[in-house]
């Protein structure tokens, strides 16, 4: 029977949270800032499974865990395409430096 | 101490360890290789809190649909010329302290009402759910009670991926 503790489950999704918020804010590859988005996302969806467990015949948890899915895949292809775009009109795709081209314009 | 409590530690470890190594490569392509196995391990962590169908979602549009995405992004976005694809990091200590701030923070609160986290009812009704697949709840849930939101993501799907579209579709010059 597997039984894990809640808090195990809760304190998982804080770390791997913090993990995607130190992406977000140390890099700088707009790509890479989108891969710690997907850690948040992922971090929120276990703590959506876990606290599924409070109601199991409603399936709150679990349906939103889809939509969150859903949405993130949404998020990704603007995203990608807003960073296609960008590449081809300031040749770069780091964030700094487009920021700088952003103000010599 | 059981088998899923085993796989559990496991799997946390590994996708813990795979997202630390997002952070720490400067290698794109080894970042999105970090990335695979961290959803990977989520989808097998899923698995073990009984919740089959998002599991298989989480594969099926994580690893089947979004990482390759983001490794078509990393490839037309980067110059052939270029070896290595390489991303630099900026102020590596104040992020690394707001972080470690942030989630000795919440690893306090989660511990600090860890005892008014034990419902014993729902403990209850946890062991009996493993006999069954969650599908058929899940599908009579989204039609009956969720619905509406239901509706209101296929639209919002349908106009991001229009737009999406309409972005990357290069201007006509006339």
């Amino acid at each position: 029977m597997i039984d894990i503790p809640l808090a195990h489950i809760l304190v998982l999704g804080a770390i791997l949270f913090c993990l995607g918020i130190l992406v977000v804010i140390t890099k700088r590859h707009a790509i890479v800032v989108l891969m710690g988005i997907e850690l948040i996302f992922n971090a929120a969806n276990i703590n959506l499974i876990a606290f599924n467990r409070y109601q199991p015949e409603l399936m709150g948890g679990q349906v939103f865990a889809l939509f969150v899915i859903v949405i993130a895949a949404a998020e990704t292809a603007v995203a990608l395409a807003l960073v296609l775009k960008v590449y081809q009109y300031f040749q770069t795709v780091n964030l700094d430096q487009v920021y700088q081209h952003y103000e010599d314009k | 101490m059981d088998t899923g409590l085993i796989l559990f530690y496991v799997f946390g470890i590994l996708a813990v360890s795979a997202a630390a190594f997002i952070v720490f490569t400067r290698n794109l392509l080894y970042a999105a290789f970090g990335l695979l196995i961290t959803l990977l391990s989520v989808a097998a962590i899923f698995v073990l809190l009984f919740a089959d169908f998002v599991a298989i979602t989480q594969l099926m549009v994580y690893v089947g649909g979004v990482l390759v995405l983001i490794l078509f992004g990393v490839m037309l976005t980067n110059r052939v010329a270029d070896r290595a694809i390489q991303s630099q990091s900026v102020n590596p200590v104040s992020g690394t302290l707001l972080a470690s701030v942030l989630l000795l923070g919440l690893i306090y609160c989660i511990l600090a009402t860890e005892t008014n986290l034990h419902l014993p009812a729902a403990e209850a009704t946890w062991s009996n759910v493993p006999a069954k697949s969650s599908i058929t709840a899940i599908g009579i849930r989204l039609i009956t009670n969720f619905a509406l939101p239901f509706e209101i993501t296929s639209l919002i799907l349908l106009i991001a991926l229009m737009g999406a579209a309409y972005i990357s579709t290069p201007e006509k010059h006339d």
